[in-house]
């Protein structure tokens, strides 16, 4: 079975933001570029998939600018067999590019689909689900284990109470919670061929489709800073605060 | 105006997340009219008819609507939603899986999470981890929202809105429940609870996790965790709090052998009072904390037990 799995290029999770200073986005320049942890997560399921000789092939996709390449060219070395680019410069958000996916999905016909949750940079959480519904598939969201059996995917579900177990029919979209792997890191050797694999180009004009307008960004600020406070000395000392300068015990 | 809010319910009973999510609704302004979908769920509907504001509390009670699959909610929502300028759902995983599905079958944007409502069509809404805030308007015709319960002043319960049945039955084919494991707690859930105590890496092993239960108990407190700790199967993965996990604004968070990770961070530093115990006295947690404890967890959750 064939398994598109999705990616994204995001700020590096370990970096601190800073707000631009007329307040019109999140400042990227010259910022460390990553794939977004779910997305790695997303990859390497798919990855282990072809490794169990359950998927034949498993083709990696991003929306996004040029530079967005760089992120097909690590799921290429972690083990993916080819990519698609579809490249953009606009502000794609979920539907705009829940509805490119559709595209891909249409040519590729995938067996099933791997997203991450969530991107960590507007924490969305909402392109694997647009993808099932736009695409009329079942979804299985914040995915911590997998298994695939006679044309259906058994799919458990990180939820607030606990864990649930859904059984989708495939084709099925999933998305990655980060309990699914902990994913790989690229050698050198398969990033070296990596370079190699074949990387296809589309725009969203060349798969028939225009990009859907995302909300206005009108504004971005920076939270009010939480002030550190006092370091006690004792456990009693901290009890005596709670009770008579906080009042929270 | 009119907004239909999906109610959240777990065994038979109305989710306190929902009086949230009308209080956001009214913020909003118009008539709110509150979605009951579950199997045997007159209960529930019977709650909500009482949460202050809400208008007539509509009820898809069936067998396709039991679980709260994605798949038969999202089409039960798209039958009603033409009657709506605004869908709003809790940020519970629920609702993160059934707004999107219902957004697309609309062809209209969601907008997650959000913290606070500026307009009819425009909200504020962390980015980032929370260390951005966004302010994001829509222009569709339908706006659907997921809303951050800590941020909006639930509604109270004298209301006495008037009760539907909705006739329309979901067909699915798609997806179908197989189980659930879901945690068994006396404790105070962790998104309403006054009183949260979480513990990470720090705690070595599930274990010791009942020193913390020992404090909760005394405290009255929910017991959270850290991803650290949820990922090296101390806890369940419902016990997590951050970015990815639950966020929660206590009264008082206590964060034991917790380093404050950013991820971490963003899911309790709107919390009212935090504490921080932790042996490394650089540990960025204490950047946020307003009492920090610097010292050993082993012996000063003992003594804390002890002394409150
Ligand atoms: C995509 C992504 C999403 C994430 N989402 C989340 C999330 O939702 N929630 C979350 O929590 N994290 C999340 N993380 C992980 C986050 O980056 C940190 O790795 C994690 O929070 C660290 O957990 P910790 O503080 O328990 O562990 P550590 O960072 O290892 O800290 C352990 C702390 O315990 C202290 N300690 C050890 N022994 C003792 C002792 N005996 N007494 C007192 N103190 C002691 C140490 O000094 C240290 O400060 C996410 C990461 C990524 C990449």
């Amino acid at each position: 079975m064939k398994v598109l799995v999705a990616v994204k290029r995001v700020i590096d999770y370990n970096v601190k933001i800073r707000v631009k200073p007329d307040h019109s986005d999140v400042d990227l320049t010259n910022v460390k570029m990553a794939m977004n942890p779910f997305c790695e997560i997303a990859v390497e399921e798919a990855v282990r998939l072809k490794e169990k000789g359950i998927a034949t092939e498993v083709v990696a996709v991003t929306v996004g600018p040029k530079a967005a390449q760089e992120q097909l060219r690590t799921a290429l070395a972690l083990g993916a067999d080819r990519a698609i680019h579809v490249e953009t410069d606009e502000r794609v958000e979920s539907l705009g590019v829940a509805k490119l996916l559709k595209g891909v999905v249409d040519q590729e016909k995938p067996d099933l689909v791997i997203l991450g949750k969530q991107a960590i940079d507007t924490d969305n959480n909402q392109t694997g689900q647009m993808l099932a519904a736009l695409a009329g598939l079942p979804q299985g969201t914040f995915a911590s284990a997998i298994g695939i059996e006679a044309g259906e995917i058994e799919v458990t579900r990180e939820i607030d109470g606990g864990l649930q177990t859904v059984a989708l029919k495939l084709p099925a979209v999933v998305t990655s919670d980060l309990r699914l792997n902990e994913p790989r890191y690229a050698k050198l050797p398969d990033i070296m061929k990596a370079k190699k694999k074949p990387l296809e180009t589309h725009t969203p004009e060349s798969l028939g489709l225009t990009v859907s307008a995302a909300p206005a960004l009108l504004k971005v600020e920076t939270p009010a800073e939480r002030k550190g406070g006092v370091k006690v000395a004792s456990v009693d000392e901290l009890v005596d605060k709670l009770k008579n300068e906080a009042k929270v015990l | 105006m009119s907004i239909l809010v999906l109610a959240e319910h777990h065994d038979g009973q109305l989710a306190s997340a929902t009086a949230h999510v009308v209080g956001a609704a009214r913020t909003i302004g118009g008539d709110v009219d509150l979605l009951v979908a579950g199997n045997h769920v007159t209960g529930v509907a019977e709650s909500a008819a009482k949460l202050e504001g809400v208008t007539r509390v509509r009820v898809a009670d069936a067998p396709a609507y039991a679980h709260q699959l994605a798949e038969p909610l999202a089409d039960l929502l798209v039958s009603l939603a033409d009657d709506y300028t605004h869908v709003l759902a809790a940020s519970s995983t629920t609702g993160k899986n059934v707004l999107p599905r219902l957004a697309a079958l609309k062809d209209v944007n969601q907008i997650s999470d959000i913290l606070d409502v500026e307009s009819a069509d425009t909200f504020k809404r962390p980015i980032y981890a929370g260390n951005a805030i966004a302010t994001v308007q829509s222009a569709d015709p339908l706006k659907v929202i997921t809303v951050r319960t800590t941020a909006f002043e639930p509604v109270g319960a004298s209301g006495s809105a008037s009760v539907e049945a909705v006739d329309f039955v979901a067909d699915n084919t798609l997806s179908r429940f197989i189980g659930e494991d879901l945690a068994q707690s006396d404790r105070p859930e962790l998104g309403n609870a006054r009183i949260v105590i979480s513990g990470g890496r720090g705690m070595g092993n599930g274990d010791n996790f009942k020193l913390l239960d020992a404090v909760a108990d005394k405290l009255g407190a929910a017991v959270g965790a850290s991803r650290a700790a949820v990922d090296a199967g101390f806890v369940p993965n419902d016990m997590q709090v951050g970015q990815t996990g639950k966020i929660v604004a206590p009264e008082l968070y206590i964060a034991v052998g917790i380093s404050g990770a950013i991820q971490h961070l963003a899911g309790m530093k709107d919390s009212k009072v935090i504490v921080a115990i932790n042996k490394d006295d650089d540990a960025p947690i204490f950047q946020v904390a307003d009492y920090g404890l610097v010292g050993d967890l082993f012996e000063l959750l003992p003594e804390l037990e002890q002394k409150l």
